[in-house]
């Protein structure tokens, strides 16, 4: 492994690593097999194995290569196989397609056209990636424009571009160019609060203690978001060169990144690719022979939403619990043990490299909307046809977002809300449809970015259900350190219980409110600060819906247990007793080929077991 | 000091410049209620009473934590401000048990000022609440967590002043509860029941075990019921009358326990002296032998202090043999009384119950220690802290302010010297026992009779003392001695000094050690200083508090005729008639003791 | 609680010189041995007591504030169910419940034969397979509450063969 002593260096492996990407990609059969998480949980890892097994039983090893890759986005399609150099896009690959695959495609002859796209209206085949509509209205950043590369090849990742904005940066640029920079491109933080990233780098920049640290938050709390696990798995060099830079411009010495303990994989991708630049002379002292010097450190976390916040992220590097503290003093002044600290999200190092290139700043200002510059990833998931990782430019409306791209609800059914921002974001509604999504429009709507996550729900969805499960998340994550927080989330969510369960009364609805504002306005944190929301959204645009679950004790969506029955429709029950042989509680009666079957409504505990199994689909919540 | 103009609710101030919300708001006559506040231990904004509406700020932010600026607009009792303040005492009220009327903490309760000065009206928001832990194992402090409001102040005294850290915030969220390592009794953990974290506790969530209907029972029973006062008590004790802390009401204390009606109102001060003289022999016999090269465990540490005894048989198991052999002056008046006093009055000890009101809250451990018991009967019956004796005097109806001056018994023991009077500061029985060591060693007194070097609330403070030609046997011996001297009051510092014995770096002869921080004035069981109980004046000089108590403590000495306890009659008498002299085999079964090691965590099954 | 192995004493010891070069490296130490050993009983929290020189009860508050970290061994097969939204939208708390009812313990809770926990997870990232379910790391993706017995038999008809082939 060559050590790189000069900017000059690196100049030179870059381009040598361009022409060498483009020769593997223009050359004999190349074949990446998606490694991501998802996908390897669908068995691409034996769809790779196999595929090896079938070169190598045939001395192919020198013509036919078969490497991983990472996530391609589209994870419901999964698993994905990209065959260059014709560049076709194979998906929901099994083990057993690899044959096919192999003797037909990479043999040379012509594509298996069974397992490309397909669009399932007109039947036309969409054998490259970017023919695909799912890819047409994205805008790949963060995501390095989906580009096939293997996660831990440095060598891949300069192919595609990578390290020339750092070299462009340490040859041209000084700390202060690069605090410019930021704040011109408009660019704001990605992690969910959305305060311009050049604005806090500056604060950084301006202290007089010297030893500044930089953090990258790889924390993804959110459920339901996974963006930042999927950057970290299939570029960690995109994060690592976008620290860099960061570092450069405020002055950092050290950095780390904060991985929860539940990205493993992240966190080894990430290693990894930390050994190998310190190896090549990338990361450490005087980088390059520039003055530049700066290293990163990875630090877990174990389980504990609340540290995705700055303070008590902080809190847990310095081996404490996670609890946050008050600000001021704000981390760019007084942050990791004392001293100045900035935090960013994964996404948002992820950008640096686009807008940190030649040409890069004014690319990316002609992005997006006017106060929302660049790109937003979301991980589209829910109810949603194409579930996966998107990447829009801002002003794209929700409704391309549902339905363009991600193909719209499944299963036939009725758009009711998309969910954004996790737990501390709101629901945006089929009135909301036609709003451009940036920062600030999405707070206007009653929700707001926050880190991606972007779940669709559809008509059997229930929005006091939807309400109740983000309170109690937020109350098993709370810290405990403040009493709005602490108590107030607990007794919100009694409020709720008795919502869905059908004892409230109407003044428990004011007394929720109270209470929702209250917390809102006094929590330490933005945990609790946030909490509220999904309530105050659900309360806000779904009041009929609470009104019926106290008024008329009923839950319209049929999902409130203690509100709803499953029934065995007597007229079209097939007497088959499957349902009864499932059923853990015995409550179901009947006798088989004979007489229809029933459920006991006193002994039913509403596991939905029947309804699962029932094969003849007579059984129904009412 | 630097001074900017904000406005509160719309008028402008000046203020100091570089202060929080808070102190601002209070250099000009504006008392913003808090809860969990305590200066320079918590300031972390945890209760979230003290909020006030800042312009630019979108949510409202905690006075406390929060900077001031040039210009800065606050509005300290909009009507938004004062909701939010309700709704954060309501909250934290929906989770605590509701007992206020039978609680140790009535009437001497943060919480319950809290609600009074927010206006609590109603408690809107009920349900469930954190499942509670409640401890009472302890002879000394007690735990009841369902009146805990997770401020933290317990949690940041013992770890930050007293450098031990029993207690810390456990599991997370509703849930949370402060506690020991694995939530245990505090008589699993290696507490040292110094009560540090009961005189910082806003509620009743931390206290005391309350013995005083023990001596309601002693009297139902006919016993014989005497008691002891420790010199810390009287410089305290006023405060549970509303008198301004640090007076000295040593005439009005003994007055209040006359009328109580025991036998005896004997004054621990006596034992102290007692005290200086077993325990300067002893420093005397081992300096002798280390000057003739004998391996002798130098340098000697004091043990009157329970909690830090219980400290150094958790942490220096090999170090035992260096604390002094001789009892805390509790212990040997306890001793005195069920032998020398009961011959002497044709009594059986096991008639006796002797009372001591201590301001320790170690002391209630201290007594069960089997050291300190004998089959039948116990040296020690009953240790009421000052609060409770506060408390016994007005549940029986006397009015201590409009008393007379009255004064210790003084038949047989109880005259005292201001030598054990200062036993209740840091610095103390250094100063005790200085005075008494120069005279045997130096063969007359010394000149001034104050020890300025170790007086304060300086946390680790030295001395030394040159020594010339010394005395030793009643001889001349002519070897000089630099005697060096170390007096620390806390454990944390403690730590320190013991770390270098262990490392045999330790340059001292002599270290008094105090478990808690500034001395017995400042124990366990004193009258309780905490900001939500102070007056408005009170709180703005919180620091100096407790030097007045240590003021009062000089005083006392200073008002003795006598200020040695070599020189104390009574002490003279007691060995001339009963013990004999200093160390001897009576004075060692009656007045000494041994220490064991004891394991910090042991198994406990589940 | 039965005493740590010499082996497991001997790893904690590395595991924390391994550290020592980093600042405030707690975490890190405390989840490499919950990772090998799969728990930090207070006996461990003793000895990092004393090399880090931090008070006992502060690293119970730690073991006990963050989810990952757990007082008592967990099962053989350690169940995790997904509850992140995606998941949940997908009727993932139904399967939870399911589960709960079929090894009859609670979230966090082993049965007592030593075989199984139920861990509830946040989100692993795989929001295309809701509902999710991984047992010992192993993702299982569109879980169905009906599926829950079949999968459980398996895990107790594959102990019993291990049982038997052992005598």
């Amino acid at each position: 492994m060559n050590r790189l002593t000069s900017i000059q260096n690196l100049r030179d492996s870059l381009a040598q690593a361009k022409l060498d990407y483009i020769k593997l990609l223009n050359g004999g059969k190349v074949v990446f097999v998606c490694g991501d998480t998802g996908c390897l949980a669908s068995h691409s890892q034996e769809v790779k194995e196999k595929l090896d097994e079938l070169v190598k039983a045939e001395g192919l090893q020198d013509n036919i290569k078969i490497m991983y890759a990472g996530c391609f986005g589209l994870c419901s399609q999964g698993p994905f196989v990209k065959v260059y150099p014709e560049g076709t896009l194979y998906r929901l690959v099994k083990p057993s397609d690899a044959t096919l695959i192999f003797e037909k495609d990479l043999k040379g002859f012509g594509i298996v056209e069974s397992l490309v796209f397909k669009n399932p209206d007109s039947g036309a085949i969409y054998a490259k990636q970017e023919d695909i509509p799912f890819y047409q209205k994205q805008k790949a950043i963060a995501m390095a424009d989906f580009a096939p590369i293997e996660p831990d090849n440095i060598d891949h990742y300069m192919g595609i571009g990578g390290y020339e904005a750092l070299c462009h940066v340490l040859e041209n640029k000084t700390g202060e160019d690069v605090i410019s920079i930021a704040l011109d491109s408009g660019l704001r933080g990605r992690g969910g609060g959305g305060y311009p990233t050049g604005v806090k780098w500056r604060y950084a920049r301006m202290q007089q203690d010297p030893q500044k640290y930089l953090i990258c938050n790889l924390d993804e709390g959110d459920p339901g978001a996974f963006m930042d696990r999927a950057i970290a798995e299939r570029t960690p060099h995109i994060i690592l060169e976008g620290m860099m830079i960061a570092a450069y411009g405020i002055g950092a010495i050290r950095g780390f990144i904060y991985v929860r303990a539940e990205y493993p994989t992240a966190s080894l991708r990430l290693q990894q690719a930390i050994d190998l630049l310190r190896t090549k002379g990338l990361l450490g002292e005087k980088i390059l022979g520039t003055e530049f010097s700066f290293d990163i450190e990875i630090r877990v976390g174990a389980g504990a939403f609340v540290c995705g916040e700055e303070t008590a992220l902080m809190a847990s590097i310095e081996g404490k619990r996670g609890m946050p503290r008050s600000k001021p003093p704000f981390p760019a002044v007084k942050g990791l043990w004392g001293h100045p600290t900035i935090i960013n999200n994964v996404e948002t190092f992820a950008n640096l490299p686009y807008i940190f290139r030649p040409g890069g700043l004014e690319a990316y200002k002609a992005i997006g909307t006017e106060k929302s510059k660049g790109t937003k990833v979301f991980s589209l998931a829910g109810k949603i046809k194409n579930v996966g990782l998107v990447e829009v430019p801002m002003g794209t409306t929700l409704r391309e977002l549902i339905f363009d791209i991600g193909g719209g609800i499944e299963k036939g059914k009725k758009f009711k809300a998309i969910q954004t921002g996790g737990p501390s974001g709101g629901c945006l509604t089929e009135d909301d449809l036609d709003t451009p999504i940036d920062f600030d429009n999405l707070i206007a709507r009653g929700s707001m970015m926050g880190s991606g996550g972007a779940i669709v729900m559809d008509e059997d969805n229930c929005m006091v259900d939807v309400a109740k499960f983000y309170l109690e998340f937020i109350c098993d994550e709370s810290c405990g350190k403040c009493s709005p927080c602490r108590i107030g989330t607990t007794r919100m969510k009694e409020i709720l219980d008795k919502i869905a369960a059908g004892t409230a009364v109407m003044s428990d609805l004011d007394t929720l409110k109270e209470l929702a504002i209250f917390i809102k306005d006094a929590s330490l944190c933005g945990l609790g600060q946030t909490a509220p929301n999904p309530v105050l959204s659900t309360l806000t645009k779904f009041y009929d819906e609470y009104k019926a679950h106290i008024i008329d004790k009923t839950c319209p969506a049929k999902v409130c247990k203690d509100l709803i029955q499953y029934r065995i429709n007597p007229d079209t029950c097939k007497k088959c007793g499957i349902c009864a042989i499932h059923c853990p509680v015995n409550c179901i009666s009947g006798v088989r080929g004979k007489e229809a079957y029933v459920i006991d409504q006193m002994a039913c505990i509403k596991c939905g077991t029947c309804l699962s199994s029932c094969p003849f689909d007579v059984i129904r919540k009412v | 000091m630097e001074m900017i103009t904000v406005k509160f609710d719309g008028q402008e101030y000046q203020v100091p410049r570089f202060v929080s919300i808070l102190e601002a708001a209070r250099s000009v006559g504006f008392d913003i209620p808090t809860l969990c506040h305590y200066k320079d231990l918590v300031e972390t904004g945890a209760c979230r009473v003290c909020l006030v509406e800042v312009k630019g700020m979108k949510a409202l932010t905690t006075s406390c934590t929060t900077p001031v600026h040039e210009g800065m607009e606050i509005n300290l009792h909009s009507p938004r401000v004062l909701r939010a303040r309700r709704h954060s005492v309501e909250l934290i009220l929906s989770n605590h048990v509701n007992d206020c009327l039978h609680c140790t903490a009535n009437g001497r309760c943060e919480l319950q000022k809290a609600a009074e000065k927010c206006g609590i009206r109603e408690i809107p928001f009920e349900g469930k609440m954190t499942t509670p832990s409640i401890d009472r194992l302890s002879p000394s402090i007690r735990r009841n967590s369902s009146k805990c409001i997770l401020c933290g102040r317990c949690v940041e005294v013992c770890k930050k002043a007293q450098g031990i850290g029993i207690l810390d915030f456990i599991h997370r969220g509703f849930e949370t509860v402060i506690g020991p390592a694995e939530n245990r009794s505090l008589t699993q953990v290696p507490c040292i029941y110094c009560g540090q974290c009961v005189n910082v506790c806003p509620t009743g969530a931390l206290y005391v075990h309350e013995e005083v209907h023990r001596i309601q029972k002693a009297q139902v029973d006919g016993k014989h019921v005497l008691i002891q006062v420790a010199p810390a008590v009287r410089a305290s004790l006023g405060e549970e009358f509303d008198l301004p802390i640090g007076t000295r009401v040593t005439g009005k204390m003994c007055t209040a326990l006359k009328r109580l009606g025991f036998e005896r109102v004997y004054d621990t001060n006596f034992t102290a002296d007692l005290t200086v003289m077993e325990e300067g022999t002893e420093l005397l016999t081992r300096l002798k032998k280390h000057l003739m090269g004998e391996k002798v465990a130098l340098p000697q540490v004091t043990s009157c202090s329970p909690g830090w005894v219980n400290y150094a048989e958790y942490n220096y198991h090999e170090l035992l043999d260096h604390l002094s052999t001789c009892k805390s002056p509790q212990m040997m008046m306890g001793a005195l009384v069920k032998s020398y006093y009961a011959q002497k009055n044709g009594l059986k000890p096991e008639d006796i119950f002797m009372v001591s009101v201590m301001p320790c809250t170690a002391k209630k451990y201290e007594k069960t220690r089997p050291e300190m018991r004998h089959e039948t009967y116990a040296d020690v019956d009953a240790v009421i802290t000052t609060r409770e004796l506060g408390d016994y005097i007005k549940s029986c109806g006397i009015d201590f302010l409009s008393l007379p001056d009255g004064e210790f018994d003084m038949d047989l023991l109880g005259d005292y010297s201001g030598a054990g009077a200062l036993f209740g500061v840091s610095g103390g029985v250094t100063e005790a026992a200085l005075r008494t060591v120069y005279a045997i060693t130096q063969g007359h007194e010394y000149g001034k009779v104050v020890f300025e070097s170790v007086r304060g609330l300086k946390g680790i403070k030295e001395t030394t003392i040159p020594l010339k030609n010394i005395i030793i046997d009643g001889k001349r011996s002519g070897i000089n001695l630099d005697l060096k001297i170390a007096v620390v009051s806390s454990t944390k510092n403690a730590k320190i000094l013991m770390d270098q014995v262990r490392a045999g770096t330790s340059p001292y002869h002599f270290i008094e050690i105090m478990g808690c921080p500034g001395g017995c004035i400042n124990g366990g069981g004193q009258s309780f200083i905490k900001p939500g109980l102070l007056t408005f004046q009170e709180k703005l000089t919180m620091n100096d508090l407790l030097m007045k108590r240590a003021k009062a403590v000089y005083e006392e000495d200073a008002s003795r005729p006598i200020r040695s306890a070599h020189l104390n009659p009574l002490i003279q008498n007691l060995y001339q008639e009963f013990l004999g002299y200093p160390n001897s085999e009576l004075a060692h079964k009656l007045l000494h003791t041994h220490y064991h090691p004891r394991t910090p965590f042991p198994n406990i099954e589940e | 609680m039965k005493p740590i192995s010499a082996y497991a004493k001997q790893r904690l010891s590395q595991i924390i010189d391994h550290y020592q070069t980093l600042t405030t490296p707690l975490m890190m130490i405390l989840s490499d041995f919950q990772k090998e050993f799969g728990y930090v009983p207070l006996e461990v929290q003793e000895i990092i007591s004393k090399r880090l020189d931090i008070p006992v009860a502060e690293i119970y508050g730690i073991v006990t504030f963050y989810s990952m970290f757990s007082l008592k061994p967990k099962g053989k097969y350690v169940i995790g169910i997904c509850l992140g939204t995606a998941c949940y939208v997908q009727a993932a708390q139904q399967v939870a419940n399911r589960l709960e009812e079929i090894l009859g313990i609670k979230p966090g809770e082993t049965t007592s034969d030593g075989l199984f926990t139920i861990d509830i997870l946040r989100c692993l990232g795989a929001c295309a397979l809701a509902p999710v379910m991984v047992i010992n790391g192993k993702i299982l993706p569109h879980v169905k509450v009906n599926d829950l017995q079949r999968i459980i038999d398996e895990y107790v008809r594959k102990e019993a063969l291990v049982h038997e082939s052992a005598h």
